[in-house]
């Protein structure tokens, strides 16, 4: 019994090493690429595309369209890095239904990458909306008393995040695995159900945060954005 | 411990990885595809529009056109109908003329025919008649006819109405030469004097006479002097007597020549 994906390790030498965080990361991004590889290879401009196509597309403009809800004025910018953290952690989370996969986002080191990720391009796409001074400024906003609790807020989102994700997904395959031992065959299946839906519920709140920590960093802090959950 | 900084570090690179990887494999190419369907039926919808507007400017053309074309033909008919009318009022008008005109040269030609015959046969007739006339009362003409016309004129002298008698009487008198007497046959010198005294005695003065043979009197005695008669002879008879007989035949012609007009006016009114 293990918290972690990250107990597993595949082959170690020295400080280099691959565990089955990495190796399923790996196998995800792969699926993800070639999937979308496959299916970008031969898109249709006309009217008639094929089924995946459709699907790609209506992923696609779901999130763009998620994104410019959230406020912030040129989706596709941004589109790029929410789009990958919500199809990562998604994948992730649906790959639960395949035995013997453990999520790498069940991992506190794959969701703390992630929100370390999100802490570095808040203030990064903060900058390159309104310039340094801009940025740096808003820390100091309402009064220049608030920038120590600004600071605060902005280390414990990323805190919150990667925690919030990881418990979420660790308690999924760890209530898996203990009613397996405690009432197999039919209940666990139920779970898994469950399971699916809290990783896509999940999937979606971290990506929508880390949206609306970006465009509260891009745009003029009329209000703090509160804290989450 | 829970966070495996390797691992960290690892899934830092991974996910940046995984970023670069979407976007070249997914979010480019998809949102590239979905701007060229945007585009493509945008402009064919800007397409369908124009061919629309174009249509119903097409549409509206030919109904113009058809409008049009439906008044230029209505007109068109009844221009042609109405010239078709007056055509044929102005046929018919002038085959009714040229009947008339036919018709009425033809009772003209009838009429001038008949007249001609007519006068022809008349004046044929007139002269038949005064040939005989003329030679029944020359072959009877004698001296002793003379005598009794002598007899006969010398009445009529006295017998002449006072208005005429003043006027020749005052013609005689003034006349610069003498009153001329002519007969048809020579007037013995018994009879001669009989006139004379006759004349003297009518105009109460001594008239100058001189006498002539004239046989175209056929028979009878004629007194003239300056512009005035007084005669008694067959000619004179004759001659008055052709005057009124042409004078009725004239009148005759005239009176057909109305009944034939008026037939005439009556067949036109049945003809229309």
């Amino acid at each position: 019994m293990h918290l972690s994906p990250d107990e597993i390790v595949l082959w170690q030498h020295g400080f280099l090493k691959l565990n089955a965080t990495i190796a399923y990361t790996w196998g995800l991004m792969l699926v993800l690429a070639v999937g979308s590889k496959l299916v970008t290879r031969k898109l249709s401009t006309g009217l008639r595309r094929s089924r995946w196509q459709n699907l790609l597309e209506i992923v696609v403009t779901a999130i763009n369209g998620q994104i410019a809800e959230v406020g912030l004025r040129q989706p596709e910018k941004y589109l790029g890095f929410l789009g990958s953290l919500f199809l990562f952690v998604a994948m992730a989370s649906l790959f639960t239904i395949v035995p013997g996969y453990e999520p790498p986002t069940g991992s506190l080191s794959t969701t703390a990458a992630l929100a370390i990720c999100v802490f570095v391009a808040v203030p990064l796409f903060g900058i390159e909306d309104r310039g340094l001074g801009g940025y740096l400024r808003a820390y100091l906003k309402p009064t220049f008393i608030m920038l120590p609790f600004n600071i605060i807020s902005e280390l414990s989102r990323t805190l919150a995040l990667a925690v919030r994700l990881f418990g979420n997904m660790m308690s999924g395959t760890m209530i898996l695995a203990i009613l397996l031992t405690i009432t197999p065959f039919v209940f666990p299946i139920a779970m898994s159900a469950l399971g699916l839906l809290t990783g896509m519920v999940q999937a979606y709140i971290f990506s929508i945060l880390a949206t609306v920590y970006i465009a509260a960093a891009t745009r003029t802090r009329s209000s703090e954005p509160g804290e989450d959950d | 411990m829970l966070i495996d900084w390797f691992t960290v570090v690892a899934q830092v690179a991974n996910f940046l990885i995984l970023v670069w990887l979407l976007k070249r494999f997914l979010y480019r190419p998809i949102l590239d595809a979905i701007d060229a369907r945007e585009k493509r039926v945008a402009s064919a919808l800007a397409e369908a529009d124009a061919k629309k507007a174009e249509a119903q400017k097409e549409r509206a053309e030919f109904q113009d056109k058809n409008e049009a074309f439906d008044r230029q033909r209505a007109s068109l008919l009844s221009k042609a109908s109405d010239e078709a009318k007056a055509e044929r009022q102005r046929l018919l008008d002038a085959a009714r003329q040229a009947a008339d005109a036919l018709a009425a040269k033809r009772h003209e030609a009838l009429r001038s025919e008949l007249q001609v015959l007519g006068e022809t046969l008349s004046r044929r007739t007139r002269e038949e008649v005064f040939a005989i006339a003329r030679k029944a009362l020359a072959d009877l003409a004698t001296a002793g006819l003379e005598e009794r016309m002598v007899e006969v004129f010398t009445r009529r002298l006295r017998e002449m109405d006072v208005a005429a008698k003043a006027g020749l009487g005052q013609a005689l008198a003034s006349a610069s030469a003498p009153g001329v007497v002519r007969s048809a046959f020579d007037l013995p010198e018994a009879q001669r004097a009989v006139l004379q005294s006759a004349v003297n005695e009518a105009f109460s003065a001594e008239i100058p006479l001189r006498f002539e043979t004239a046989p175209e009197l056929v028979g009878g005695i004629e007194l003239s002097t300056d512009g005035q008669k007084l005669s008694w002879s067959i000619a004179d008879f004759l001659a008055t007597l052709e005057k009124g007989v042409g004078d009725l035949l004239k009148g005759n012609d005239m009176a057909e020549a109305g009944v034939e007009q008026a037939s005439a006016a009556k067949g036109d009114g049945h003809g229309n």
